[in-house]
């Protein structure tokens, strides 16, 4: 049987008899966020995994403040932090196997970073590059999406295709609140359902889409909601959790590598950061709102965990802290070299073979450049 | 030495013929669209695929334009060589964000470790009584696009062998199907098809001496019909087939020109910001000396394009083609 063929066979039903296609009870998401830490769930959770998430989690933290701070110093063109929502990157990241991909929107170069790309190639467009820095066959991350929504049909496409070719492959796209109001996400969600593709989609619900509060986004019940009318399961998750944010990916992973095909899983968390360091967030929130998530902060959410229950001392909090800095250092460091840039590399790949007319461009770029005229062009 | 049977064709046929030969030499090759499966496609171009290599391998999407493109890109980058239809030229516009912002410019932004090997079939042009949005000329749309390739052809056997150089190109390539054209018949064997077209090479369908028809797909026909025609005026009109707007062959279009020393550009397509201007510039720039006379266009008009009832007075027409080539400054001559 093919791909196409497993899918459920939809013939109308002969006058007057209708029927449900599919029983809705099951696709709806839980009526709050599910959550490990401070349950009892987390007693019966892997204390090495929960350390592993805990490094990630400062590491991400440092990745982001250092990242910040690299703007104010002019080493990044922009950044958009995703201070407050590491545990949905960092989750994100490791609940995929190395043959899987990752599908990450502009504010996820941590979920990139954990995942094994190079920071300073992760960065490497937010640095004001005109190319996406990182090989994406390498570590199998797609390149950095900007044009919101638009990489969850490539997400879709491309685990439809392993699926074709018979791998085992599944995709898991970011997206924020702000992008499920596009079309790409309502085509995306649509096609993967239809096909049963192996696609998960984390929608990471920080509460703004810049300036713009989810309130003025969607009247739906919650974002999870959504897929049930896309005929795929939606799980509603709190996205400091990163235990419960691990458990809930890894579950829907699996559920998409063994045929059940894909999930949308909203991950309820904050952007403490205004939208970008070019963004002023007092015009639009209040300092008290912002203060009241940091008592949520999924750092302290797993610190208060490990440590209670005895599975993080003091070397381990040490250890996390001390490799958080090291990549802090090595990203300053290497940032703050000057990058070198040729500006014939503008020319060189555009097509496979490089078209008349961007010979004569490229000639008159260099003749330019060769008429050695000081400075910057006039 | 064997001689083949040469039978008409129509241009329908040899695309349909083009894509089961693609289908069949490279396994990664992968038609997706509206309809395009039991149905054949709307315009049948896609007959009996889904038949022969099965659902996996000629699929009916569901009806959204973006999702199309947009999974055919995700599934270009796991190694496949989606080819999409698109069903009409004015319902592609959905697909415009993925196309620019992704398909055109992927290769770039990863420095050539990404790239996109999508054919985007586009049936295009008027002239077939369509109703509102089914007679869009949109290739100005996507010749201002870098890292697009842009094609059409104007005959049946170059359907046949552009459309396998669409398929076989590691780039992205926009195939536009000149829609009144699927049923015009040529000579052309079937079971001995051409060999694949390059793409960007225009080509000159009839040699002329007094000026120069610059035109593509769908406005060759009536360009070979007015030279014909011009023959009564005692003009000898040479007539250039693009069939490539991208890449864009001024290598043939200038010899032709600097023959000539006149020319005339012609489509459907309007003619303010349409390709006629940019071809225009192109020639002025790399021939002035060789023209006798502006440059002219003669282009559909800066309007939408009008209902079928009317559609007959927006097309350029031989007598319209005419009047421009008798506005081509022969008094200097005399």
């Amino acid at each position: 049987m093919t791909v196409m063929e497993q899918r459920g066979a939809y013939r109308p039903s002969p006058p007057p008899a209708w029927q449900p296609r599919t029983d809705p009870t099951p696709l709806l998401p839980d009526a709050a966020p599910y959550r490990v830490l401070g349950t009892e769930a987390a007693a019966k959770a892997d204390p090495e995994l929960l350390r592993r998430l805990y490094a990630q989690l400062v590491r991400g933290r440092r990745y982001n403040a250092q990242a910040t701070a690299l703007t104010k110093q002019g080493r990044l063109a922009v950044y958009p932090s995703s201070t407050g929502q590491e545990a949905c990157e960092v989750a994100a990241a490791l609940a995929l196997a190395d043959r899987d991909w990752l599908f990450p929107s502009y504010r996820d170069t941590l979920a990139a970073v954990v995942r094994g790309v190079d920071p300073v190639e992760a960065l490497t467009l937010l640095r004001g590059d005109w190319h996406t820095g990182y090989d994406p066959y390498a570590h199998r991350v797609a390149p950095l999406c900007t044009p919101l929504a638009t990489q969850l049909p490539h997400a879709v496409g491309l685990a439809h295709a392993a699926r074709l070719k018979g791998d085992d492959v599944v995709a898991l796209a970011i997206v924020g609140d702000g992008g499920t109001s596009e079309g790409d996400f309502h085509e995306a969600l649509n096609f993967a359902a239809v096909w049963q593709a192996p696609v998960v989609f984390l929608v990471q619900n920080n509460g703004f889409a810049i300036s713009v509060p989810l309130a003025k986004q969607t009247a739906a019940p919650s974002l999870a909601h959504k897929a049930v009318g896309y005929g795929m399961p939606g799980r509603l998750v709190d996205g400091n959790d990163a235990a419960a944010v691990h458990e809930v990916l890894t579950d829907a992973v699996q559920h998409a590598r063994v045929g059940g095909g894909p999930t949308l899983v909203e991950a309820v968390t904050y952007r403490v950061e205004a939208h970008t360091n070019a963004d002023d967030d007092k015009r639009y929130r209040a300092d008290s709102e912002v203060d009241a998530w940091r008592d949520h902060d999924p750092i302290a959410l797993m610190e208060r965990e490990l440590t209670e229950r005895g599975w993080l001392d003091e070397a381990g909090v040490r250890a996390a802290r001390e490799d958080a800095e090291a990549l802090a250092a090595d990203l300053r460091a290497r940032l703050n070299q000057d990058p070198e840039l040729d500006p014939m590399d503008l020319f060189a790949h555009v097509y496979a073979q490089p078209m008349p007319q961007l010979r004569e461009q490229r000639a008159q770029l260099r003749a330019e450049l060769e008429a050695g005229q000081e400075g910057e062009p006039r | 030495m064997t001689t083949v049977a040469v039978k008409p064709a129509t241009m329908a046929q040899a695309l349909t013929r083009a894509l089961r030969d693609a289908m069949a030499a490279d396994p990664s090759v992968h038609v997706m669209g509206e309809d395009v499966g039991t149905l054949g496609g709307v315009f049948r171009v896609t007959d009996g695929l889904a038949k022969e290599f099965g659902e996996d391998r000629c699929t009916d999407t569901p009806l959204a334009e973006a999702g199309i493109l947009g999974t055919a890109v995700g599934m270009a980058m796991y190694g496949l060589r989606p080819v999409v239809e698109m069903q009409f030229d004015a319902f592609a516009y959905p697909s415009f964000e993925q196309l620019i912002s992704h398909v055109a410019r992927m290769r770039n932004r990863t420095r050539g470790k990404m790239p996109l090997p999508i054919t985007i079939r586009v049936p295009y042009g008027g002239g077939i009584g369509g109703v509102e949005h089914h007679s869009d000329s949109s290739e100005a749309y996507y010749m201002a696009t870098p890292g697009l390739h842009v094609v059409t052809p104007a005959t049946v056997p170059d359907a046949y062998g552009l459309l396998r150089a669409a398929i076989a190109s590691d780039d992205p390539v926009v195939f536009l199907e000149p829609k009144r054209l699927y049923w015009s018949k040529d000579a052309w064997n079937p079971d001995d098809p051409q060999t694949v077209e390059p793409i960007g090479r225009a080509v000159v369908r009839r040699s002329g001496r007094s000026a120069t028809l610059i035109t593509y797909g769908p406005s060759v026909p009536v360009c070979l019909e007015a030279a014909e025609a011009a023959r009564a005026e005692g003009w000898d009109l040479e007539v250039v087939d693009l069939r490539s707007l991208v890449p864009f062959d001024d290598e043939t279009v200038c010899a032709s020109v600097r023959r000539t020393g006149r020319a005339v550009v012609v489509h459907e397509s309007g003619g303010f910001g349409g390709p006629g201007g940019e071809i225009a510039a192109r020639v002025t720039e790399r021939c002035f000396h060789h023209l006798e006379a502006p440059v002219l266009r003669v282009a559909g008009f800066d309007i939408p394009y009008p209902p079928p009832m009317l559609e007959r007075h927006h097309l350029p027409g031989v007598d319209r083609i005419l009047d421009a080539v008798a506005r081509l400054q022969w008094e200097a001559e005399s």
